[in-house]
């Protein structure tokens, strides 16, 4: 197989052409007639459901009532996560034990702890939040210590040989050295507890975005359940490649890494 | 202010696995006079980093005492800094941060820390650098502002593990000018390890020859021709040539062993 680089201006040729013909296509299909509109609605009645959305304020309320969720539960996973890389990274036996709990967990999809969460808190918002931190704490803590423990020997000896002592070794070298590390783990762990999240609120009612798709589907607005999901994925991809992307790109360029 | 450094008995060997010992340095006796200029010369394996190291207190001896300025060495200190041969900057920060870690170590307040980085950085010739990251200085301005960021802290002695061996053979002959001007400036006790017979002796007063397999000093050459010396100098081929002839007989005999 043979790929042919393609020059900047001429991808982003390429990608408008191609979404616009998928618009195009959709709002024709979506016309025709051909199956009725509660099932496959052309894209010009998602962006009025959109539209919509933004004008009852019903969607300002779930986006926020989400990303407030979001944001709660991502700070206690960050805390939490940073606190048991560390730990891992510093104490042999840790690694040994809790390392592999770690690694072991990191293969659950979250969502799974619902039950458990729901059983434990009960059907409320600490419920959610349980999911959403067992959704980005792993990942968080597994970087973490990865960074930590691949700190190169010669800075910690070099910070030494300079006169630094104690828990400054840890703020002014381990932890700048792990922290390219450290922010990928952060962006994947916010990328699953995104995804938490959404898996959450789909299967529990509270205000929400999940709410707002699952309301589409209890109203057979199929218009509201292609909206919701189209601003679910703008936030994503927004938060994803365009706030954490841009610190990631920042952080290992001023690293000096690739 | 310069302190000498003396060796009793000293020696290290690492534990490999089980029972197997690594006789990284054999009993070793030595006195370095202060602001002295000591090269050491060897194969690689010889034990010259782990004296080093010994020296600078980042490693203990498995038998006898480093004592620098008639003081056991305890652990690392800015007194003694060593320099790497891959400089061991750190890539997060500037030139200049780099240059001021130690003061800010220190506590000293950010305003007088300009103040000694921009001196330092113009000593080493890197005026202008103040803000480059690690990754984008050469290898040569690199290895310059990890001399800057030794010299920071004012050390009594100053180590550097071979810190000009991955350099090209131009920036070498110029960052041996600049490390003699600096000398001859601080008069500093410098303890200078290199596998290159040439550089030891453009640099040192003294060259020290090692051999290895338990690493030991075998011989001690002084080097007294007139400074700033280069390595395209008479006296430099002459007396590089006395000792690449002595490792390299050396090094036959340690074959026949």
């Amino acid at each position: 197989m043979r790929s042919v680089s393609i020059a900047p201006h001429r991808r982003w040729v390429l990608r408008l052409a191609f979404f616009g013909a998928l618009l195009v296509a959709w709002e024709i299909l979506g016309r025709a007639g051909i199956w009725p509109e509660y099932l496959f609605p052309p894209f010009s009645k998602v962006l009025a459901a959109i539209g919509h959305g933004f004008t009852d304020k019903s969607y300002p309320i779930g986006i926020g009532a989400s990303l407030w969720r979001l944001v709660e539960g991502y700070l206690i996973a960050l805390v939490a996560g940073l606190f048991i890389g560390m730990a891992m990274a510093e104490v042999r036996w840790l690694k040994d034990t809790v390392g592999l709990l770690v690694m072991g967990l990191q293969a659950l999809p979250s969502i799974c702890w619902l039950p458990l969460a729901i059983l434990w808190f009960g059907l409320n918002e600490r419920a959610i939040l349980f999911v959403v931190v067992m959704g980005a704490v792993m990942s968080i803590a597994q970087s973490t210590e990865d960074g930590i423990r691949n700190t190169s020997p010669v800075y910690i000896k070099a910070a030494r040989n300079l006169g630094a002592k104690g828990i400054r070794i840890y703020s002014a070298v381990i932890f700048p050295a792990a922290l390219p590390s450290i922010v990928t783990g952060m962006k994947m762990g916010w990328a699953f507890a995104w995804r938490s999240l959404m898996a959450g609120e789909l299967l529990y009612t509270l205000p929400g975005l999940g709410h707002l798709l699952n309301m589409g589907r209890e109203l057979n607005d199929m218009s509201q359940v292609l909206a919701v999901i189209i601003v679910i994925v703008t936030i994503g991809l927004i938060t994803d490649k365009i706030v954490f992307g841009a610190v990631e790109k920042r952080v290992r360029a001023r690293w000096g890494l690739r | 202010m310069a302190l000498n450094i003396e060796l009793r008995g000293v020696s290290r060997r690492y534990d490999v696995r089980d029972k197997n010992v690594l006789d990284a340095l054999d009993v070793t006796d030595l006195s370095i006079a202060a602001g002295e200029f000591i090269c050491i010369v060897g194969p690689s394996g010889c034990g010259k980093s782990t004296l080093l190291n010994l020296i600078a207190g980042l490693d203990t001896p498995t038998t006898g005492e480093v004592l620098v300025g008639g003081k056991p060495v305890r652990g690392a200190d800015p007194s003694r800094v060593l320099i790497f041969q891959d400089a061991a900057l750190f890539p997060w920060l500037t030139a200049q941060s780099n240059v001021e870690f130690g003061l800010r170590m220190q506590g000293m307040p950010a305003k007088k820390r300009a103040e000694e980085s921009s001196r330092l950085l113009d000593l080493v010739h890197l005026k202008g650098f103040e803000r480059a990251y690690v990754h984008e200085l050469s290898g040569g301005m690199r290895q310059r502002v990890a001399i800057a960021r030794a010299l920071a802290v004012n050390p009594a002695v100053l180590l550097m593990d071979e810190p000009f061996g991955a350099l090209d053979a131009m920036t070498r002959d110029i960052l041996h000018a600049e490390l003699q001007d600096v000398w001859m400036r601080t008069r500093m006790t410098i303890v200078f390890v290199t596998h290159n017979v040439r550089e030891s002796v453009v640099l040192g007063d003294r060259v020290l020859v090692m051999t290895r397999r338990p690493g030991r000093v075998v011989t001690d050459h002084a080097v007294e021709y007139k400074r700033p010396r280069r390595i395209e100098d008479e006296n430099t081929a002459r007396i590089s040539r006395l000792i690449s002839t002595e490792l390299r007989e050396r090094g036959a005999m340690d074959a026949q062993r």
